[in-house]
């Protein structure tokens, strides 16, 4: 099991009901960790849609996940 | 430099900030709170920003926009929180010696911010609804089509 500290932001943010947790997972990568908390939390984007940082840098949703690691989802941004 | 404000902030003064004798161009942008989006009639907005990586993603588009065009300088500032309508949403300014690079420059800055910077938009309607931009399906169809 690793630990990970989990960020939400806008939607995700809302639809989770929180800004951030502290969860222990078995999954291998951000996308299979989204997987699970979509399937438990109701997330209406699919994780096609879904970018995600590890410890304040974008990464590839398929990069192995770290004990000890700080997650953050980002859905489809708007800035502007 | 790129940086987020919590609060309003004088574009003028973001401009003579960037004043250099060598410039014989500076082309700003100012993104407003407009009252109509994709048909429906908005009220006011929010803005949500990861901060940390949306000043560090900010700061590698103006670095790529210094190795892409000769300008001088760029820099760059995206509000967050509660706006009102024609409120300054963003503001991107660049100085040149020539108007070309300038005037390219910018648009490559507030296009790459748009597309990159982790900022999230809900518009808040009349009719009492609100969004998240570019997160729902129907906002997505949209920008499809």
């Amino acid at each position: 099991m690793k630990a990970v500290q989990v960020q939400y932001f806008a939607i995700l943010r809302e639809q989770r009901g929180l800004a951030e947790e502290k969860l222990e997972t078995e999954a291998p990568t951000p996308a299979a960790l989204y997987d699970e908390l979509r399937a438990r939390y109701a997330f209406t984007l699919p994780v096609e849609r879904i970018r995600a940082a590890v410890n304040g840098d974008f990464v590839a949703v398929s990069e192995p996940l770290q004990d000890g690691d700080t997650l953050v989802f980002i859905p489809p941004v708007a800035g502007g | 430099m790129f940086k987020l404000s919590a609060t309003a902030f004088d574009a003028p003064a973001q401009a003579r900030a960037l004043a250099d004798d060598r410039a014989g161009a500076c082309v700003t942008f100012e993104g407003w709170v407009r009252n109509r989006n994709a048909g429906r009639p908005v009220l006011r907005l929010e803005y949500e920003a990861y901060a940390v990586l949306a000043e560090k993603e900010g700061e590698r588009i103006i670095a790529e926009a210094k190795e892409k065009f000769p300008i001088l300088a760029a820099a760059g500032i995206h509000r967050t929180g509660a706006l009102a309508l024609g409120e300054l949403a963003v503001w991107v300014g660049v100085t040149a010696e020539h108007r070309g690079a300038a005037f390219e420059a910018c648009r490559y800055i507030i296009d790459q911010s748009k597309a990159r910077i982790p900022i999230w938009k809900r518009e808040h309607y009349a009719d009492g609804t609100t969004a998240w931009i570019n997160c729902t399906e129907e906002a997505r169809l949209k920008t499809l089509t």
